[in-house]
């Protein structure tokens, strides 16, 4: 279910293309904007809250799984490249899934293990909220993983798609609609992050259990069908 | 001994009929699928190669269904015509990670990178390379599992005349061990250096299938359409239609020159020139009116 040389190939497709530049960029500005306001405001609970769940994951967490998840198999197929992967007798599912484990491991490293650090930063941790917040980041990581690399399997504009979901469906709709909440990645990501933090340090519109069930309902989902879409992906030549 | 089948394929993108109810065996030895550009000749090796689904029909391997089988790429190798290759790579980490998806390692990378030649240039990034280099990467990448059919999609496309005679001597060896090798090409000439069997498809159908000197004669030996300026239309007309070897002139008195019909290729052209000498005519133009591959193929789908 897993093929390194498929791995290899994605992770170096990923960080050796500039896109690459906007993965390293937004964690690289979230320590920045921590480490001044650390200076400029001191250890702040609510600032530590507002960066992390404003910023990091409501904004840099989807952004960064856009560019890893479209990227980890958008290119490939709009170049015409991903042929060679086809070319071979390597089961669909096992090319797709091992994309993801890049796709989430990237992520994860590049947007929770940043969080954290910006947590500290921040507020040293107190009341559970660096933990909390990174720990959301990590499993929103996987979720937008899997979304996002389907869409670079379905649609050419994935990362337009993205960005269009990423943004305005959860960051636009979610503050104006309250059912749009619920069918949020971010959401599902705060109510981990409520049952780690102190208590009232985090609050989420939707239950754990809820949570859970959609994030893994929505994760295998998403990469059962990004496979399905691989096995009868056609490719269209030159003509 | 493997063998392609395609039988009853068609093919269609939404309105727009690419490749229709196409049927065709191809066999051990070298077959130039031969139709100028926009045939359908990629379409129809996509289809051979499992990148795409016939819409009608079947396209099969010693009788296994090629769509949706990754299992016939053991025995697949293929081509493409696409330059994109993950261009960040080397040629020889190219190749290697390709044989990795086969299951292979290091020593058949190398092999498959010895037979095309490449082994001087193998540590250097692919988008440093040339056209030519490139195509002979694309091709160490389709041997390195040493298939028995190898499909190729254009592969002479860009290659100056020594990598296409090194190409062509590699792909002749590979026919004379018995692999079923099958490329595509819109150029007469070089189907007819490699392939003693061709199949021409001329706008999605097929239209000639068979030894080469046989087809190569079906067009040669079809009428010939030619305008011809001369000082005097009329008296030159009058002589020529006297021939057999015209079927047909019409005096276009607008453009002021003849359009000649001329039925035997070979005896037109020393005809025409001898009667315009013994009947003191100049002659300023004698331009085929169709002899672009187009009309030629045509003319192959009507014969």
């Amino acid at each position: 279910m897993y093929h390194p040389t498929v791995a290899r190939l994605t992770y170096r497709g990923l960080l050796g293309r500039r896109r690459a530049l906007v993965l390293f960029a937004l964690p690289a500005l979230l320590l920045v904007i921590s480490a001044v306001l650390r200076v400029f405001v001191g250890a702040d609970d609510d600032t530590a809250r507002n960066v992390l769940g404003g910023f990091a994951l409501a904004t840099m967490v989807p952004l960064i799984g856009v560019v890893a998840g479209t990227g980890a198999i958008g290119p490939e197929i709009d170049d015409g490249s991903v042929v060679y992967l086809l070319a071979k007798p390597v089961k669909r599912h096992t090319v797709i899934l091992t994309k993801l484990i890049v796709a989430i491991g990237v992520t994860v490293a590049l947007s929770a293990i940043p969080t954290l650090i910006a947590g500290y930063l921040l507020n040293g941790n107190s009341q559970q909220i660096a933990v909390a917040y990174a720990a959301a980041a990590a499993i929103a990581s996987v979720a937008y993983s899997a979304i996002f690399l389907l869409l670079g399997t379905v649609t050419r504009h994935a990362v337009v798609a993205g960005l269009v979901y990423a943004l305005v469906w959860e960051s636009l709709f979610g503050s104006l609609i309250a059912g749009a909440r619920t069918l949020s990645v971010q959401q599902w990501a705060l109510a981990l992050a409520q049952r780690i933090g102190a208590d009232g340090a985090v609050t989420a519109e939707v239950g754990l259990p809820v949570a859970l069930t959609l994030l893994v309902a929505v994760t295998v989902g998403a990469t059962w069908f990004a496979g399905h879409k691989l096995r009868t992906l056609s490719i269209a030549g030159e003509e | 001994m493997t063998t392609l089948t395609i039988d009853n394929v068609s093919r269609w993108f939404g309105n727009v009929v690419a490749v229709n109810d196409i049927s065709m065996t191809v066999g051990p030895g070298i077959t130039g699928l031969l139709g100028p550009n926009g045939a359908g000749k990629s379409t129809l090796i996509n289809m051979m190669g499992g990148f795409l689904a016939p819409s009608t029909g079947t396209v099969t391997l010693d009788g296994q269904v090629v769509w949706r089988n990754e299992q016939v790429y053991r025995r697949i190798g293929v081509v493409p015509e696409r330059e994109a290759m993950y261009d960040f790579l080397t040629g020889r980490e190219f190749v290697l990670a390709n044989a990795e998806l086969h299951g292979l390692g290091a020593k058949e990378a190398q092999r498959a990178l010895a037979t095309v030649e490449m082994e001087y240039a193998q540590n250097r990034r692919i988008d440093t390379y040339s056209k030519g280099m490139r195509q002979r990467v694309k091709m160490a990448s389709a041997l390195v599992h040493d298939p028995s059919v190898l499909l190729l999609d254009e592969p002479f496309n860009g290659m100056d005349p020594r990598q296409r005679m090194q190409l062509m001597e590699l792909l002749r060896g590979m026919g004379a061990e018995g692999r079923t090798v099958l490329f595509s090409s819109h150029i007469l000439e070089e189907v007819e250096q490699l392939a003693a069997h061709i199949e021409v498809v001329v706008a999605g159908r097929h239209a000639a299938s068979g030894d080469f000197r046989k087809i190569r004669r079906l067009m040669t030996d079809r009428p010939h359409r030619y305008v011809v300026r001369s000082s005097d239309d009329r008296a030159l007309a009058a002589a020529l239609i006297a021939d057999p070897s015209t079927s047909g002139i019409e005096v276009d008195v607008k453009e002021g020159a003849l359009r000649v019909q001329a039925v035997d290729f070979d005896r037109f052209t020393a005809l025409l020139p001898r009667v315009a000498r013994a009947h003191g005519i100049r002659l300023f133009t004698v331009s085929p009116a169709d002899e672009s591959l187009e009309s030629v193929f045509s003319y192959l789908v009507a014969a």
